[in-house]
């Protein structure tokens, strides 16, 4: 968790402080679990392997929620997150760290709200990016 | 490599077809148990005590929660002919905020169906649509995936 965050006191450019998650097979138990997500790719690593994949792999929809976390722990509790996309392009294994990442790409003021666009993306140990997306917030003003 | 399509008509027809409505009830514990498992500990999400503070006056769902909000089945069956898929991303458009007591119907439906060829050979891609509506008749999220089917290998 951070300060509140601020449309005024963000710039084009800036870059989102780095969230490192460490996912392990525990985890996607949980995330399985919660989610209801069942899918055997995800804990059973002989019907992964079956399936043509390396290893268990991550749930698509958890690497989403870390991409979520990055965002709202970046807009504070006064922020609110709009929009939400990413795309699964390489497959992220447990037991590695996983890098969220993001950066300001545009700013502006519409119907009334102070929007934020931002690329984001996880990346893993090697610097792949493995899930790309943005995400649109809109900030509280200092003035408004 | 065949060329061949495995899009049949039956799939075409099952395009723009609605789910019948399933209801979910929102539980505080399970929006906890999802905060948990992915690891956030965003007290908004995790603690009521610190959460009542907020402007939310309590606890909310992390953006994701509503994926533990599952459809009911397709009307328009599809047979895919993989076994095996992955899940190829996911867009939200977020309206309001899902907090525990609330009532989350879902719908869903197939928007698009296209094949490409790709590393795991033929891909089928299906595009959905997945609406959330809560007990005021307000759409909180829309959600629009893909899921890819291939056939696995040997």
């Amino acid at each position: 968790m951070t300060d509140q965050r601020y449309y005024e006191d963000v710039q084009e450019g800036e870059e989102l402080p780095t969230l490192e998650k460490n996912p392990t097979t525990q985890q996607l138990v949980m995330y399985a679990g919660a989610s209801g997500d069942y899918y055997q790719i995800h804990y059973d690593q002989g019907f992964a392997r079956a399936n043509g994949l390396p290893d268990v792999i991550l749930h698509g929809a958890l690497k989403n929620a870390f991409l979520g976390q990055l965002m709202t722990d970046w807009i504070g509790l006064s922020g609110t997150l709009k929009k939400l996309t990413v795309q699964y392009r390489g497959m992220d294994i447990p037991g590695t760290p996983i890098y969220a990442n993001g950066v300001v790409k545009k700013k502006c003021v519409q119907d009334g709200e102070q929007l934020v666009e931002c690329e984001i993306w996880l990346e893993n140990h090697k610097g792949e990016k493995t899930t790309p997306g943005t995400a649109v917030v809109a900030l509280p003003s200092r003035t408004l | 490599m065949s060329n061949d399509s495995v899009i049949t008509q039956q799939m075409l027809d099952a395009v723009g077809v609605e789910s019948d409505p399933v209801t979910h009830q929102v539980e505080k514990g399970a929006i906890i148990k999802f905060a948990q498992a992915i690891g956030d500990p965003n007290p908004v999400f995790n603690n009521e005590r610190a959460a009542r503070k907020t402007r939310h006056g309590g606890i909310v769902a992390p953006p994701t929660f509503l994926r533990s909000m599952i459809s009911g089945p397709d009307k328009a069956k599809v047979e895919n002919p993989y076994s095996a898929g992955l899940d190829g991303g996911s867009e939200w458009e977020y309206s309001e905020p899902v907090h525990p007591g609330d009532r989350i119907t879902v719908t869903t439906k197939i928007a698009n169906i296209y094949e490409r060829q790709g590393r795991l050979g033929n891909m089928l891609f299906i595009i959905r649509e997945t609406k959330y509506v809560n007990q005021f008749g307000a759409v909180v999220a829309l959600e629009r995936t893909t899921s890819i089917g291939y056939q696995p290998p040997e």
